[in-house]
């Protein structure tokens, strides 16, 4: 042990105590959750902030306001909260956990553009910090509808509730983040007209899940991958993010969304900017985003013209899912007969930088299809000669690495072996690594991690502006060219790969990896 | 709520009376061929081998706290029962494997109950080397008394797993750890008992306005169930190192804690003057570990910590006299949960335990 690392050499500002800790203290923090009535606070928000109670990693100061249109006391609040972590927790609730949890948390009423309501809101706020003798960091998490997040952001602006000179204030805002690129960049700009970018952490699950955050150590703590990292040694990239499920309850934001803009415009290409990203400085919030940032400002959107061809929709129609009959999109509760949305996308990128030149890199979301699967799969260029006998190298495959998202965490590689026997035939087998079977450890829920991170202050695993206005340059023109005519947009049944028009966007001798 | 716990296990089981590490070998190799010849979603776990040596009849009840530690399952389980005058080893294997949910994967842990007799104990690594799975860490744990069987088995081990408060003299315990430490991983359960108070303390200095004052602290007191004073030794251990504090033997209290409990009390010298130091053996507290922690500063201000349901009760006194108190919210791990965190920080290597060991030491002579 250096002196050094001790009180008696460190400056003021070092918490000499936290050193070294598994979990490191978070300041005190005021989680204020807009739209807490709704789906996503019941399923995913309260149970994620009751688990980081349970397991002792919540700030030692913490409170939690809901607000929402909704009329409700504080005790009918609690009461909803109890039921949300009843329900969808991923453990069961230890009562006393719970029981001092449900404490701490209290309702303010009241429409997002309602003045009233937001100076109640911080009323509530400052009598928390008032009772505590301390003054907590306040998070704003935006779980509304799109059409309220420049509102609600304006009435914290308007209430003075944007900054505080003695905690940190944040704001946290899901998707969609916008609707197009337009429509993000306005987004954007009355954002940080009341916030600056520091304070703003726009949210995107998928980048709390485990094996998303593992893509980079994956490929900067390991020297066998980066060598192979490039267009010399790359074939093709595919990745997929299908759903068994159908649209279910979502009608309505589903109908307004459609797959590119629901999937593969944060989701995908979150993904493909991790994939591709240079080696940043240091695994921190800035030198990560800067470096995917340079990916997807890489990536030439497409002209009008070429979008046909490189670009791909379609609905599901009728068919079986489990066995059972299900229903076409168009059949489905909420959804308007003469929708034009698609449950479906399939496209073709490329990254036009010095890395990545040449190698297609191919996306593909859908729902209702054979089963939910979301990985990448990177496959590499085939051997140059195969000494084999005819014949004898049948079995031979590029070798893959598939990353698996979801639901089976892990990597898989590839490689061509020997059969058993005296001749020299071969087959592929795969080289696995899974999460389940390797680590001691459950991985939390995404939105635990990254509800812990706002708290923490940490924006690595959130999107910057920049890199949102970039995702949206680079479907904008498909959006366009769908948005007029389109022309007659193609049916697969449910429960299947997909519609077949989706095939014609690979290179020959290319195909599809299967769900 | 959303099921994420294992689901039910379905088991396979060999076993052999008289047998050989390489027939229980074959055997578990045989198990894995046949489970997963039933469904590709059946996964041999690999994150961590663990050896056990017990007595026989205690073995059921280590089994039992297994069982309780959680998610937190090794991949391999040797267990060795040591029956007296035993010559033959006997073993019991088992494969269980969760069940596959549809699509996913069911790991598949593995588990090696042996009769061993004390004649195998000084070359017990022959025996226990091939049941291992390569390339993963071993933990070896060793919850009865067997020297000789920790001594042949510590070559195999990355980390050991011991509870320095397990020993009828503490200061037995601790030496206990320390003598292990230079040849693998001690992971301390008396250590991880007082895991979150680390934290919390940590936390309650963590403000601006309260930094500060860590070099201010005049005196603290840890509270301890009665077998802990080795959980409350690392505490004040950690502070030491932390903070820079030369620490001196402590000693009884000529006047005793709470109903006739035993204190330990001395002092550490800090930059700036001296910190009181207090071990309270808290007759009341149920369960093992930690029962509270007081901290009072030469300003006046004070921080104290109690055990309670559903966190940690606390309670802040400012210089000027104002005082604020709230519950640190977290669940009980109970002993099993402790157990389970055991086994995952095999994998895992805290830096501050040996500075912290090596603190406590000293205080307790």
């Amino acid at each position: 042990m250096t002196m050094t690392d001790t009180l008696a050499e460190s400056s003021p500002a070092e918490n000499p105590l936290a050193a070294g800790l598994e979990r490191t203290p978070v300041a005190p923090t005021t989680l204020v959750i807009f739209g807490a009535s709704g789906d996503l606070a019941r399923r995913k928000l309260l149970p994620a902030v009751y688990n980081l109670a349970h397991e002792g990693a919540l700030p030692e100061r913490f409170n939690v306001i809901g607000m929402s249109r909704r009329e409700l006391s504080d005790e009918e609040f609690r009461a909803q909260v109890g039921r949300a972590v009843e329900e969808h927790s991923r453990r069961p609730p230890d009562p006393h956990v719970l029981r001092l949890l449900l404490e701490r948390a209290s309702y303010v009423p009241g429409a997002f553009d309602d003045p009233d309501a937001f100076g109640r809101l911080a009323e509530t706020l400052a009598a928390r910090d008032e009772e505590a003798g301390t003054a907590f960091n306040p998070v704003f998490y935006l779980s509304t509808a799109p059409s309220f997040f420049e509102p609600i952001v304006e009435a914290l602006g308007a209430h003075g509730l944007d900054r505080r000179p003695d905690a940190d204030v944040r704001v946290v805002i899901e998707k969609p983040f916008g609707r197009d690129l337009a429509s993000a960049r306005a987004l954007n700009a009355a954002v940080l007209r009341v916030f600056e970018e520091r304070q703003v952490y726009r949210i995107d699950h998928y980048l709390g899940k485990e094996t998303v955050q593992n893509m980079m150590v994956l490929r900067f703590a390991n020297g066998i991958f980066e060598p192979l990292w490039n267009r010399q040694f790359i074939d093709h990239v595919q990745i997929t993010a299908a759903e068994d499920i159908g649209i279910g309850t979502r009608a309505g934001y589903y109908d307004s969304a459609g797959a590119l803009r629901d999937i593969v415009q944060s989701h995908l290409l979150q993904l493909l900017s991790i994939l591709c990203m240079e080696p940043p400085v240091s695994l921190t919030a800035g030198p990560v985003r800067d470096e995917k940032a340079k990916v997807l400002r890489s990536m030439v959107p497409m002209l009008p013209e070429e979008v046909p061809g490189r670009a791909v929709r379609a609905r599901y129609g009728p068919g079986f899912s489990g066995g059972l009959p299900a229903a076409g999109y168009l059949e489905e509760e909420g959804v308007p007969e003469d929708s034009r949305t698609e449950t479906f996308v399939a496209a073709r990128l490329d990254v036009q930088n010095w890395r990545w030149s040449g190698v297609p890199f191919y996306l593909r979301a859908g729902k209702r299809l054979t089963r939910q699967a979301t990985e990448i799969a990177v496959t590499l260029k085939p051997v140059p000669h195969l000494a084999f006998q005819e014949g004898d190298a049948s079995g031979v495959r590029p070798n893959q690495l598939i990353l698996s998202v979801q639901p089976n965490e892990g990597v898989s590689l590839s490689l061509v072996t020997k059969i058993p026997g005296a001749k020299s035939r071969v087959r592929p087998v795969n080289m696995e690594f899974l999460y389940g079977t390797s680590f001691l450890s459950q991985s939390p829920e995404a939105y635990e991690r990254l509800i812990l991170d706002t708290m923490r202050g940490d924006p690595t695993l959130f999107a910057r502006n920049d890199e949102v206005e970039a995702a949206w340059a680079v479907v904008d023109p498909i959006l366009s060219s769908w948005g007029g005519d389109g022309g007659p947009i193609p049916t697969y049944p449910a429960g299947t790969a997909g519609p077949r028009e989706a095939d014609a966007l690979l290179e020959p001798g290319v195909g599809w990896r299967p769900l | 709520m959303s099921a994420t716990a294992a689901a039910p296990a379905l088991d396979a089981v060999w076993s052999a009376e008289d047998t050989t590490p390489a027939a229980i070998g074959d055997a578990l190799r045989r198990l894995l061929a046949e489970r997963h010849a039933e469904s590709e979603s059946y996964a041999p776990a690999r994150a961590l081998n663990l050896v056990a040596v017990v007595e026989r009849e205690q073995r059921a009840e280590i089994l039992a706290s297994l069982e309780r530690a959680g998610r937190h399952h090794p991949s391999r389980t040797v267990i060795c029962g040591v029956q007296r005058g035993r010559r033959r080893l006997g073993a019991l294997a088992t494969m269980a494997c969760e069940v596959p949910p549809p699509g996913g994967v069911a790991p598949c842990r593995e588990r090696v109950e042996l009769d061993v007799g004390e004649e195998h104990l000084p070359h017990l690594d022959t025996v226990v080397d091939p049941l291992l799975v390569t390339d993963l860490d071993t933990l070896v744990w060793s919850p009865s008394d067997h020297p000789g069987a920790m001594d042949s088995l510590m070559r195999l081990a990355d980390a050991v797993l011991v509870d320095s408060s397990s020993h009828a003299d503490f200061r037995q315990g601790l030496d206990r750890a320390a003598s292990l430490s230079p040849a693998a991983h001690v992971v301390d359960l008396s250590w991880l008992r007082a895991a979150p108070w680390r934290e919390r303390l940590a936390a309650a200095f963590d403000p601006p306005q309260w930094r500060g004052r860590l070099a201010q602290i005049s005196a603290i007191t840890v509270r301890h169930h009665p077998s802990s004073t080795a959980s409350g030794a690392l505490l004040l251990g950690w502070l030491a190192d932390r903070l820079g504090w030369e620490t001196e033997p402590l000693r009884e209290s000529p006047a005793a804690g709470s109903a006739g409990a035993s204190t330990l009390e001395g002092r550490a010298r800090t930059g700036s003057g001296e910190v009181a130091l207090r071990l309270d053996a808290a007759p009341g507290q149920e369960a093992p570990g930690l029962a509270g922690a007081s901290i009072d500063t030469a300003s006046g201000a004070s921080l104290a910590l109690d055990r309670g349901p559903g966190g940690l009760a606390a309670r802040r006194r400012s210089a000027e006299g104002r005082e604020s108190s709230w519950v640190v919210l977290g669940a009980s791990r109970g002993e099993g949960g402790i157990l389970g965190e055991g086994i995952r920080q095999a994998l895992l290597r805290s830096p501050l335990y040996d500075p912290a060991l090596e603190h406590a030491r000293a205080m307790l002579g």
